[in-house]
């Protein structure tokens, strides 16, 4: 397989984990201190190489039927709870998520929180913060690296699109110095959510030992037939959610 | 305890989600191929497709009929 949809769709993935970082990050260094929060940060960049570092070699050296079985299933399973989420959040009956507000909710309780010092960290609030959102929105980075990138025998081209993704998003947010609330995070959790739906089926049952009519080109429809499903689900939905609307107002009118 | 009970809870988050039926559906998918490919030595490449799609529907319809907008 070409090396691009394997760059793209992890730079897609990435930048929406790396958009999500940023949000934390800002409302840490913004509202307390930077030099705690880049602590934080740094310490958290350590641990995820170290992941990177473990989990990498014992990933890639796994037999290729097994590995695509597990990772496969894996990405299905996180691919199938993204592009529910999307759907959800798309037809409204899930609340859409706000960077803006979140932003709003760590600064505020940012502010409340007490200064205390540890060691060589001034505000142990920033760096703990700052640690735990770039630890645990990298920890899906890293996920969606070492699965595509060992599945494809690529994980070069993988780090490739992750660098790439958190690159563009840490010069934008330091550019505008704010949470990135315009870009359009659901359509491109819903396309990743596709993305990994398709990929996570494809290389699942090909660990299984299936036999793909058309070998690698199967994913040329699989991509377009869970794209078209899901579209399928959010007009669907949003049917259901315009009856329920209608009927909560005709027994609002019989309340009355 | 707490300690454990919390890094349970994030790795079942991380990987599980909202849904835990999918992932059983998912497996369940997974293990029926890999038996009808190695037992009847038959290729059923649309069972995972299709249990993947039903899993999605039946996941969307099950959350959007115990939920309000």
């Amino acid at each position: 397989m070409n090396a691009l949809p394997l760059i793209l769709t992890v730079f897609v993935a990435c930048a929406v984990e790396a958009i999500e970082a940023l949000t934390i990050v800002l409302a840490a260094g913004l509202t307390r201190e930077w030099r705690s929060t880049f602590q934080g940060m740094a310490v958290a960049l350590v641990v995820l190489a170290v992941v990177v570092a473990v989990l990498g070699p014992l990933v890639t050296d796994l037999p290729l039927g097994v590995l695509r079985v597990v990772v496969g299933a894996l990405l299905a399973i996180f691919g199938l709870q993204w592009l529910r989420k999307a759907v959800l959040r798309a037809t409204g009956f899930k609340g859409l998520h706000d960077e803006a507000a979140a932003y709003q909710r760590e600064v505020a309780a940012a502010r409340e929180a007490g200064v205390s010092s540890r060691g060589m960290v001034n505000d142990w609030y920033a760096f703990t913060l700052s640690f735990k959102g770039v630890l645990l929105e990298g920890l899906e980075v890293v996920f969606i690296v070492l699965t595509f990138g060992a599945n494809q025998k690529d994980v070069g081209a993988a780090v490739i699109g992750a660098a790439a993704a958190i690159v563009v998003v840490a010069v934008v947010g330091v550019a505008v110095r704010a949470p990135l609330a315009k870009v359009p995070e659901n359509a491109m959790k819903f396309s990743v959510g596709i993305m990994l739906t398709s990929f996570g089926t494809f290389w699942g049952a090909e660990g299984a030992g299936v036999r793909w009519p058309g070998n690698d080109a199967a994913l040329l429809v699989l991509v377009p037939v869970v794209a078209v499903v899901a579209l399928g689900c959010v007009g669907w939905l949003r049917q259901v959610s315009a009856a329920q609307a209608q009927t909560r107002a005709q027994a609002g009118k019989v309340a009355a | 305890m707490a300690r454990l009970r919390s890094i349970w809870d994030f790795w079942y988050d991380f990987v599980v989600g909202d849904d835990w039926q999918i992932a059983v559906i998912v497996i369940a998918a997974l293990a029926v191929t890999a038996l009808v490919v190695h037992q009847a030595g038959a290729n059923p490449w649309w069972l995972v497709p299709v249990c993947v799609v039903a899993a999605l529907v039946w996941s969307l319809r099950r959350a959007t009929t115990s939920t309000r907008p």
